[in-house]
């Protein structure tokens, strides 16, 4: 694949260099540096065609060949099944893309401060510090909040429940989290609480590879397999 | 949430996956650059382009090629977020306004990758492309020409004070290096979840019945070179944070790897090509130490989770994602900031006070811990020579590194780099917070508000890009302020390591004797550690101890 160096002609980059044995005066660094700036821009634009048209293109052929469900979103349908296209008609969001549910018969996600909640055009957090007042007012009006709706004590909220994501998109709430809206969603849809129980313990995702990230319930997915068993 | 243990056992995955890599891809860096041959499709680009690949440049001419290869790069990527209506695949995204293209420009130019636009309302899919992952290629590709132009000079022996040709050198670090690399990371990626295709926003029903617009874009092949040329900027507002850029434990990892791999393996490159491996083990020893402290710290001040906010929830969570828990946002903090990545997981605005400090601290270390694609270990190799300087001061001992003497003109070029980047940031943040323009953007009151402008300027002067969010940045004065300290902090630097190379490449090498201070030993690498942290120390201490210390105390 390789070809021994040989001589070429004199070229745009070899002048310069030339010229640079001399001792330069201003003017002539001008003008090489006038050179080289052409020799950057039609390396540039050699570059932007491979970096910026070509790769992306060439992984986006493989991906959609190789992976073509995580490529397209990882998007699911209302009957809990796998979707590629946006366009398709059922589809109902993305297993990793968090979504709001507000009444007492839904898995609810954490706060989000991504828009008005889950809005994918305006994902980001709240950016307040550890010692911001207003943050601390917020955390303890969703401790009572969350507290008050699911009827267990101020103290058994957990962490993820009163505090904003990094994204706003978070898809996934802490086990501990979705135990504790267990009782409260089995009254709303009049199922029995040991059958949402034992939903929400087969919707617990496990650490990666038993060490990576923190165990998890995707509240999507959760919300999902809780309508298809009500049907 | 997260046992000390799990904290541990990602470290140590991380560590031995750094490790299986450090010897290979370090040795293939070597001869990468090391080679006389082309290959068929260089030699043809070459020739076409009009382009000499073989003329063994001055220093002077290597940085004018740079410097001219740069303002094409920056006048691009100007045209094309100005024109950016008129493109295809826009998405109905408008034109950035002048401040904020000539921001975003130098941003992705430098190697900074500082956003103070959300990608999801502001770039369309051909600028994402065409514009920004060719420079996040193209930027880490002249940190690596800069560092490996400095090595040469240190390796050659009245060379003239040539160092190599700055097109053969970007053009196989993109070639032969991150381009390969980059689409096996993103095909791994999008095995994980992130998204790689071109579809428009798309309005959904959801579940509950209401409505979400989902995101499309070619998103993994940008998050792989993103990571892999400590660039960070990320193709969506959240970043690394965004479920589409990072979506499980596992992406995140991979991530992390990804950001530190070719930092951490330069130092083997570096050993390879002086002809003494042992002076790269000292590198990577210092760099490790640096930022495994780092590491540590980070991940005790968010498992323990000091301050009201983080005590009054239970757990520092704010900000950050159910996924990655604790550890892995503190792992994935301490790394970005260590490297010049700036990619998030978690916002780093909402990190306890010391886990802040740490981050912060990192990038003022100037970005050694390994730092930047090349600038991390230029960063470093300066910093050698501060303190074969200041041994030699000590002890009476010529001043000398790998052979060369530390003369007069060689020590006031360091010196000069030294200070540059430390003045661009102090100077920034005081006339920001002596402008009622700048202290208008700051979010968070007290020491917190200081911090997010220091830790604003710090980040763009030093070519990190993340960010204290909370500071509005997306004004006409941050985005000109802060673009003119990220210009000056990546070109000034880059201008006096060359000069460095060129003033080394010409000396003739001297034999080591018996006055030469060992550079390969546990007490070098510990006074280069130590320089590190006096030197940050000195130059910082008064503004952290206004911003960050007195938070943490408060």
């Amino acid at each position: 694949m390789t070809t021994t160096p040989s001589p070429t002609p004199s070229t745009i980059a070899h002048q310069a260099v030339s010229s640079g044995r001399t001792s330069r005066s201003g003017g002539a660094t001008a003008v090489a540096f006038t050179r080289q700036t052409w020799a950057g821009a039609r390396v540039l634009i050699a570059l932007t065609l491979l970096l910026g048209v070509a790769y992306p293109l060439a992984v986006t052929a493989v991906g959609q060949v190789a992976f073509p469900w995580q490529a397209n979103g990882s998007l699911v349908t209302a009957d809990g099944g796998r979707a590629r296209s946006l366009a398709d008609d059922d589809v109902v969001g993305s297993a990793l893309i968090g979504q709001r549910f507000d009444g007492p018969e839904w898995f609810h996600p954490r706060p989000s401060e991504a828009g008005e909640g889950y809005d994918p055009l305006a994902s980001g957090g709240s950016n307040l510090g550890p010692l911001s007042p207003d943050l601390l007012a917020t955390v303890e009006q969703r401790r009572a909040r969350v507290a008050a709706e699911n009827d267990v004590a101020p103290a058994a909220v957990p962490a993820d429940a009163l505090t904003a994501s990094a994204s706003g998109l978070d898809p996934e709430i802490s086990p501990a989290y979705a135990r504790l809206q267990a009782a409260r969603v089995a009254v709303a849809r009049n199922l029995p609480a040991d059958d949402v129980d034992a939903l929400v313990e087969g919707a617990i995702r496990g650490r990666d590879l038993g060490l990576l990230g923190e165990p998890r319930v995707n509240v999507l997915e959760l919300n999902l397999a809780l309508e298809t068993m009500g049907r | 949430m997260s046992a000390p243990w799990i904290a541990v056992g990602q470290i140590l995955v991380l560590v031995a996956a750094l490790a299986a890599v450090h010897l290979p891809l370090g040795g293939y860096l070597a001869h990468v650059f090391m080679s006389p041959r082309h290959l068929r499709i260089e030699r043809a680009g070459y020739r076409a382009l009009r382009v000499d690949p073989d003329a063994d440049q001055r220093w002077s001419m290597y940085l004018l090629s740079l410097l001219g290869f740069s303002l094409a790069s920056v006048l691009l990527l100007f045209g094309l977020e100005r024109l950016q209506d008129r493109l295809p695949l826009s998405l109905g995204a408008p034109a950035m306004d002048p401040a904020g293209a000539w921001n975003t420009a130098v941003s992705f130019t430098t190697n900074t990758n500082w956003q103070w636009y959300s990608g999801e309302v502001s770039a369309g899919h051909l600028l994402q492309m065409a514009g920004l992952t060719v420079q996040n290629f193209a930027s880490a590709a002249v940190g690596i020409t800069v560092v490996v132009a400095l090595i040469r000079g240190f390796a050659r022996s009245g060379g003239g004070g040539r160092v190599g040709n700055f097109w053969s050198d970007l053009v196989r670090a993109v070639v032969r290096v991150l381009l390969p690399l980059a689409v096996v990371a993103a095909l791994a990626l999008i095995a994980t979840g992130v998204i790689q295709n071109f579809a428009a926003h798309t309005e959904v029903t959801t579940l509950a019945g209401g409505g979400q617009h989902l995101l499309g874009g070619p998103v993994a092949s940008q998050e792989a070179i993103k990571e892999l040329g400590t660039n960070g900027g990320g193709f969506f507002n959240a970043n690394s944070a965004h479920p589409f850029e990072n979506p499980t434990p596992v992406s995140n990892l991979l991530e992390i790897f990804l950001l530190l791999a070719i930092p951490f393996s330069l130092p083997r490159t570096f050993g390879i090509m002086v002809g003494d491996r042992r002076q790269g083990w000292a590198i990577l020893a210092a760099m490790g130490t640096l930022w495994l402290v780092a590491v540590g710290l980070l991940t005790w001040a968010e498992l323990s989770g000091p301050g009201a906010v983080p005590q009054a929830a239970g757990a520092a969570m704010e900000g950050k994602e159910t996924r990655f828990g604790l550890a892995a946002s503190a792992l994935f903090a301490a790394s970005t900031t260590a490297t010049s990545t700036g990619a998030v997981n978690a916002t780093h605005d909402s990190l306890t006070a010391p886990g802040g400090g740490v981050a912060l601290f990192n990038m003022m270390l100037g970005e050694v811990s390994p730092g930047g694609t090349g600038s991390g270990l230029y960063g470093m190799l300066v910093l050698a020579i501060v303190a074969v300087f200041l041994a030699g001061l000590m002890v009476g001992r010529t001043p000398e590194y790998l052979g060369k003497k530390i003369g007069r003109p060689e020590i006031t070029v360091v010196a000069l780099y030294v200070l540059t980047v430390p003045a661009i940031i102090l100077v920034g943040t005081a006339v920001a917070i002596a402008t009622p323009d700048g202290r208008a953007g700051i979010l968070n009151a007290g020491p917190h508000g200081l911090s997010e402008v220091l830790y604003a300027f710090t980040s763009a002067g030093n070519n990190n890009g993340s960010a204290f969010a909370g500071l509005a940045v997306a004004t006409p004065f941050y985005n000109t302020a802060l673009g003119l300290a990220m210009l000056l902090g990546r070109f000034v630097p880059i201008a006096l390591v060359l000069a460095l190379a060129g003033r080394f490449a010409g000396q003739t090498t001297t034999p080591a004797g018996a006055g030469t201070l060992p550079t390969h030993g546990p007490l070098f690498v510990g006074l280069l550690v130590v320089v590190a942290l006096v030197l940050v120390g000195l130059t910082y201490i008064p503004v952290l101890s206004l911003g960050a210390i007195a938070e943490a105390l408060a």
